[in-house]
């Protein structure tokens, strides 16, 4: 019978590191990085899944951190917004774009958006045009009260026009 | 907020898992893509004593499509469902409806048969099960069983699943020769719960005449419920047929409550205007079919 329990020690490598914590089961993966890893990069906003900023990748693919528990990632590999940039601080082009467009004010959800983003177009075939009804359904999980969404939009062209000319 | 404390098991077979929900009681629950669950933990509006998490059973995230229909194993991802071009051939409604389901980020993780076992009414996976005259398959210690989706559903949240049991899969016929399909809907903001969904299944004759009309809703009614809307078009020519009929007869037939997000009327419109839209969609596709054969 497997065991039943109130509290875990985990493994998991986050940004290609790994780590080791004993959460609670109930902790949320969202608080898990940034109260036990200390990674307060990861935003929570609404904590019921609907705002984005806690998107983070897990395995590869963006997943709401607010909507997991941390003890299901449990030898899983996640990303979070500090480990999109290159180890040299090279900004990843998404991080760039983001820059170049004004994409951001506040910044309180640009965290998930810049996940959100990365992963999105890191996934699809980045010779094919990039479509406004693409980057809509790319971005449509993400709550933004500052920007009105417009430069955020154009950072995701800038962004993919800049990894197709890297690619 | 944060779910209140629960105790936790990740069982590695479904026997482990029906044992470990035997053991810990009523106060059990299953845990899948928990992308309904979670929320529901975090505002307190659900307090489990233990979850009993199924991601780690074997054999469960596989879909599988023949010539009768697709079954849905209880871990596929939403999105896994949205690209599964096989599934797509045999019943296009599924690709259709799941592209609805919330956002990439959610869809990533929620399962469909998850969001059918939550029993939501603005969820559109239950809707499509109803509307395909579908069933889903139970396991509990007592054994499988099979339950038609009129079975199923009881109520908004409520099943008649009880007690130890683990929802393992789904199963939607395939579309019927001639028939075409469509499912559309309105919300508030992109990837939002529906205000109002429509999804709706026409079939023709030999000779492109309207024989069957059916349709489902989401977020009208407590439960799931088809209406055959065949009365108002029935025997019509396919490119002549009165879809605004169809819509009209609709808007009699259903019975939506007003909450915070629109009123009882405004869904009743809803209802009319998506019927019509979507018919004349899957009105063409099923012309198109016929025309194929």
């Amino acid at each position: 019978m497997s065991s039943v329990d109130t509290e875990r020690t985990i493994t998991v490598t986050v940004n290609g590191v790994p780590r080791e914590a004993t959460v609670p089961v109930r902790r949320l993966l969202s608080d898990a990085l940034r109260h036990d890893l200390g990674l307060t990069g990861t935003h929570v906003g609404c904590e019921h899944g609907v705002c984005g900023a806690c998107t983070v990748m897990v395995d590869g693919e963006p997943m709401r951190s607010c909507l997991l528990l941390a003890v299901q990632v449990d030898g899983a590999s996640v990303t979070t917004v500090e480990g999109l940039a290159a180890d040299d601080g090279t900004l990843h082009p998404v991080q760039e774009a983001f820059r170049e467009c004004h994409a951001l004010q506040c910044g309180f959800c640009t965290p998930g958006f810049l996940v959100t983003i990365a992963a999105g177009l890191d996934k699809r075939d980045s010779s094919a045009e990039l479509t406004e009804e693409e980057v809509d359904d790319m971005v449509g999980g993400n709550l933004c009260r500052c920007t009105g969404y417009a430069n955020i939009k154009k950072a995701v062209h800038y962004a993919a026009a800049a990894m197709k000319d890297g690619a | 907020m944060k779910p209140a404390p629960f105790r936790y098991a990740d069982p590695g077979t479904l026997d482990e898992a029906l044992a470990v929900l035997s053991a810990e009681g009523e106060g059990a629950k299953v845990l899948a893509g928990g992308q309904s669950l979670l929320p529901l933990l975090s505002m307190r509006l659900a307090a489990p004593t233990t979850l009993v998490d199924i991601n780690r059973v074997p054999g469960l995230d596989t879909v599988e499509a023949t010539r009768d229909g697709v079954t849905v194993g209880a871990l596929v991802r939403h999105n896994a469902l949205l690209h599964d071009d096989a599934a797509a051939r045999v019943q296009p409604l599924l690709a259709r409806a799941t592209a609805n389901v919330a956002h990439p980020a959610i869809r990533n993780r929620g399962t469909t048969v998850g969001s059918i076992a939550h029993a939501d009414p603005s969820g559109e996976m239950t809707s499509v099960l109803a509307l395909t005259d579908g069933s889903v398959t139970v396991a509990s210690p007592d054994g499988v069983e099979t339950v038609g989706w009129r079975d199923f559903f009881v109520g908004p949240l409520e099943t008649s699943v009880h007690g130890p049991a683990v929802v393992t899969s789904a199963f939607f016929p395939a579309l019927p020769p001639r028939s075409g399909t469509a499912f559309a809907e309105v919300a508030r903001r992109k990837g939002d719960y529906a205000v109002c969904g429509a999804g709706v299944v026409v079939t023709l004759d030999d000779s492109r005449r309207v024989s069957a009309v059916r349709a489902a809703y989401v977020s009208v009614g407590l439960v799931p419920e088809v209406h055959d809307l065949t009365e108002a078009v029935a025997g019509s020519p396919v490119d002549s047929a009165d879809w605004a009929a169809a819509g009209a007869l609709a808007r009699t037939l259903v019975e939506p409550d007003t909450d915070i997000h629109a009123s009882a009327d405004y869904r009743r419109l809803l209802v009319g205007v998506l019927t019509e839209r979507t018919l004349a969609s899957a009105a063409a596709e099923a012309a198109a079919r016929v025309t194929g054969e």
